[in-house]
Parts: structure tokens; sequence; C-alpha cells
């Protein structure tokens, strides 16, 4: 029998047939647009200049184009008391998500290969433990790391949350390079020691080359949540030293002056664009990213 | 890669035995100090006096009287309800009927799956930043509503105390409902072809064969699902952040936020770490069983 007949809704031919795709393709355009239009929204509010705000709708688009919402929330928003935009907020980011995801991902790479390849006693227990780091409501840890943060003289800075990324990313980590390595056949490993390769060398030349593909999963599925975080850095951070997303909720959420609808979408989007750009160029490993999370590897 | 004789037999070769164990000890004890470490001073903590700064006299269950005497607490514990049910169950439904639809062999599938799980991508600060213009009283979906000619029509849920709730439970349902998809859409792939064949020659229905044949089989999917989304659902911070900041008032406090608030703008440390741990134990409670499960069928 032939496969297309057989696990498909729709499979009578005729006009039924013709009017169900129909209804199929009419549900699954109108979620197209559920999902689409708060974006169009945000982009399209943010080149529309303050009064066309107040006198259009929502869903209308720019009559007059205008730039001048985005180079405010880039140059000279108000975030507090400083009104620098978003722009130092972003290289803050930047500087904090690139440390935190190389090293988080390069030790859960070690810890995965030491603990699938080399199975010493003791080796699944000690995975058990650190993976149930990756559940734990992050409230639990605040107030100890904040007291640590402030006895390691790296409260509200940077660094300090690099560190705090880098050490509660492990367990993810961990768990994407372990679920990979499984799959990894044991003798690559056996054979390479006979021949006298050590534990780094054959982390090195052999097991890191071909685990590219988890490399990459793991690199987006940490650089999207440490990006988007909130918690850590509203908590951890001062001013000065904010992320991007804290510093947009800043924006966003100030109560003086007049409402910039405008300039909070285009901060929304400089925000989400760098997580965005990722997604658009490498959807498919975000996705096994997204379903690695979901523990299943 | 082969190695002289003499340096394999070199001291070095009896250090590399150990080292995976000498690799792994410091991450490990990382692990056993920030997790397991922390949350044991948490707990400490929610059992002392500590009020604005720590105070490490004992205290008993005061924190926990304390905390579940708080009226805003009983709202923030309301509203997680609220939110987690209508949340869980309107990504599961979405998800499931996307994915039923999405695995009719549709030629432009992948570019649908994109649209449908771009939002995971974003921040929930981005979400609740761009919800909170739509959901504007006044200029927002009421304007919209007003120009199209339903001059009647108002909508004020995000300033509305009785309401606001369900404006995080719209914004959390638009940016998850896409991973629900997925991981039902997964699930379904994963279904053997012989079992549907079975089911075309038996004769059953397309509605059968979703209902009664394949989706009974996805239960794990189900399962792992809800899991995820509740865990989702109790860690809610960002948005409600974004969107709301808890008020009106603080009728949209949730767990986290209370904890957050407590912790640092109140500084009250007693109940913020009693509050955290209660998270602790609702997690605990949903995701060791799960994990046991798995990691079980994992071995077998």
């Amino acid at each position: 029998m032939n496969r297309r007949q057989i696990d498909g809704i729709v499979r009578r031919g005729g006009p039924w047939q013709a009017v169900q795709r129909g209804v199929l393709f009419a549900v699954l355009a109108l979620f197209c647009a559920y999902y689409l239009v708060p974006l169009v929204v945000m982009i399209s509010t943010s080149f529309k200049s303050l009064d066309e705000i107040r006198l259009g709708t929502l869903t209308s688009l720019p009559q007059a184009v205008t730039f001048e919402a985005w180079a405010k929330a880039w140059g000279s928003a108000c975030v507090g008391v400083r009104c620098d935009g978003l722009q130092p907020y972003v290289w803050n980011s930047v500087m904090m998500v690139v440390p935190a995801v190389a090293l988080s991902t390069f030790l859960g790479a070690l810890n995965g290969y030491a603990l699938t390849k080399w199975r010493f006693r003791g080796a699944d227990v000690i995975f058990a433990l650190i993976l149930f780091g990756a559940f734990i409501p992050f409230q639990v840890i605040l107030l100890p790391m904040a007291r640590t943060l402030g006895v390691l003289g790296l409260a509200g800075t940077i660094p300090g949350l690099i560190m705090v990324h880098t050490i509660y990313g492990l367990a993810f980590t961990t768990l994407f390079f372990r679920n990979f390595f499984i799959g990894v056949s044991d003798g690559i490993v056996r054979a390479a020691q006979v021949d006298g390769a050590s534990f780094f060398g054959i982390f090195f030349r052999i097991i890191l080359p071909m685990s590219l593909p988890a490399i990459v999963v793991t690199l987006i599925w940490q650089f999207t949540q440490i990006w988007n975080d909130f918690l850590f850095g509203v908590a951890f951070t001062v001013g000065e030293s904010n992320p991007v997303t804290v510093a947009l909720n800043n924006v966003v959420n100030t109560s003086t002056g007049v409402k910039e609808y405008n300039v909070d979408m285009a901060a929304a989007i400089i925000a989400a664009l760098p997580t965005l750009a990722v997604y658009v160029l490498a959807g498919s490993y975000f996705v096994r990213g997204l379903s690695a999370g979901a523990v299943k590897g | 890669m082969a190695l002289p004789k003499a340096l394999s037999r070199s001291p070095w070769r009896s250090i590399d035995r150990w080292l995976p164990q000498i690799v792994v000890s410091p991450l490990f004890a990382v692990s056993l100090f920030f997790v397991y470490g922390f949350i044991a001073w948490t707990v400490y903590i929610s059992f002392t006096r500590s009020g604005v700064m720590p105070n490490y006299t004992l205290d008993g269950v005061g924190q926990y009287v304390r905390l579940w005497a708080t009226p805003r607490w009983q709202v923030a514990l309301r509203n997680l309800v609220t939110f987690s049910v209508l949340f869980i169950g309107l990504c599961l439904v979405i998800g499931i009927l996307l994915a039923v639809l999405l695995d009719q062999r549709i030629r432009i599938e992948g570019a649908i799956r994109t649209i449908y799980l771009y939002p995971m991508a974003l921040s929930f600060i981005v979400t609740g930043t761009v919800w909170k213009w739509i959901l504007n009283p006044g200029l927002g979906l009421e304007r919209v509503m007003h120009r199209a000619g339903f001059e009647s029509f108002t909508f004020d849920w995000l300033v509305n105390a009785d309401f606001a709730i369900y404006t995080v439970v719209i914004a959390g349902v638009w940016q998850s409902s896409g991973y629900a998809m997925a991981l039902f859409l997964a699930g379904l792939r994963s279904v053997d072809d012989e079992v549907l064949k079975a089911a075309a020659i038996d004769g059953a229905g397309p509605l059968r064969t979703y209902f009664g044949i394949v989706l009974p089989m996805m239960r794990p999917v189900f399962m792992s699902t809800v899991i995820i989304l509740a865990h989702l659902a109790i860690k809610s911070f960002d948005l409600v952040m974004a969107l709301t900041g808890g008020g009106p008032g603080y009728a949209t406090d949730m767990p986290a936020t209370f904890m957050y608030a407590y912790a640092f703008q109140r500084s009250e440390l007693g109940v913020a770490a009693a509050s955290a741990v209660m998270m602790l134990v609702t997690i605990i409670a949903i995701i060791v069983p799960y994990l046991y499960s798995e990691l079980r069928e994992g071995r077998r």
C-alpha cells in the first residue's frame, strides 16, 4: 500500500478532499498569523512617530517611516538615570555571554566525556546528582549566591555573572554531551587507548572533532538561555553592569515622562535580534536543543 | 598516535588512569557546593530569624508560619494554580492540534514550523514588552476594535486586578505553545508506520486513528510535555516582571516574583528563603518521580 494514502487525515479523493485540505490550510494560516502578528506589530510600531501611534491603531502600518525610535533606543533612551540607550548594555550582554557560553560548553563536554567513556565506579550517581541542578528553581540559590559573590568581591560585576551562568549551565551542558557520547562507540576510545593515546589526547583529537553537532546544539542552547536570562541579571548586577534584558525591562517599565511605545518596541527588537538571528540561521540545531532539554536525548 | 613505549610506561601512565576522576571531581564539587550546599544554606536561612540582615539564631518554623499567614503569598499561590492550569491546558490543546495538522504531509511544513516556534527564541522580557503594548488599554487592541466599529468594546485586563493574571496566560501561551507542538510532532513522527497501516486496513477513520490509537501511544511524550510546561510555569518570573511587574498591586504575583520581592526589595530574608524552599519542594514533587522513571527506562 502506498504510504501517502494511509497516514494522512485526508485520503479520499474528490471535492471532499479539497474542502478538507482547504480547512487544514486555513487553520494553519490562522495560527501563522497568531504567532506573527506580535512581531509585525513590534516592527511596525518601532518605525512610527509618537504622533502616529497616538492617532493610529496598533495594526496600521507606518505612514511615514522614521528611524528616530531606533536611534533613541540604541543611543539615548534613559535606563534608570543614565541616558545612553541600550548600547552599553548590549555590550555587557556580549561580554557576559561569550565567556559563559564557551566555558560551560567546554566543561560540559569534558564532564560528559569522562562520565560516559571512562565509566568509573559512581559515574552514574555523579551524573544524576549533577543533572538535578538543571531543574531546581533558581530562587533557591539566590540568597546564598548573592552572599558568596559579595565575599568573592564579584557582587554586581560581569565576571560574577559569568561565573553564575557557567556554574548553573553546567548541568545542562553535561546532559547534552552525555546523551551524545552515549551513542558514540566505546571501541574508538579503547582502540586509541591501546595505541597509547592519553585521556586528553583522545578528548581533543578524537572525541571533540566528531562531536561537532553536539557542540553546535549546546552552544546555541546556552547562548539563547544566557542571553535571554533575566533572573540572574536582575539579582546579581547593578545599573552599570546590567545585561540587556534588565535594561530593556527598565526602559519599558519606567514611570517617568511620556510613554514612548515606539522606543520600547525598537529596544525589544534590539534585545531579541541576536537570539532571533541564531534561530533563523540554525533553526534545526535550536529545535534539537529544545528536545534535548526535554531530557530524552 | 602511537607514543614511544618508554613514555607510556612513565609515571604519567598512572596519573592518566585517574584522570577521569581528577577531571570530574572539581566539576562535581562545584555542583555539590553551588547546588546542594546552597539549597542547604537556603533551607537553613528559612529556619532562622533572618530579617533585613542574616541572623543565624534558629527560629523553628516561624518563617513558614509567617509566610503562610501573608495574604500576598496566598495570592501568589492562587495565581500559580490559575496560571499553570490554563497555561499547560492551552499549550497542550494548541500543541496537539498543530502537531496533528502539520503531520498531514504539508509541503511547506518546515516554514510553518519555523513560524510556530520562533517565540521560543525570544526572551520572556521581549514577549512581555510586546504583549504589554498589544494589550494596552486605550491604545492597543481596544483601539483596533473601536476603529473596526465595536465602540463599546473594552479590554482593560492588564490593569484590572481580577483579570491581569489572564494576560500573563495569553503571553505565556503565545511563547510556549509552539514548543509543545514541536514535542508532539516529534512524538507523532516516532509512531511506527505499521500501526498506521494496520489502522487503515481495519478501516479506522482519521479521527479514530489519531484519538483512538496514535495519541494514546504518545503518553510518554504527553507526560514529558506536561512536566516541562509545569516546570516553566513554576519558574515563571521574567514574563510577570515585564508584563505586569506583579501588579496592579500584587494581583499577578507568583511564587517566583514573591521570592524576589521579599529577598531583594523588602529584605525579609527568612520569608524569602521559606518561599524559595516551598518552590523547590513543589518542583521536586513533580520532577523526581519523572526523572526516576526516565532514568529507569533509559537503563532498560
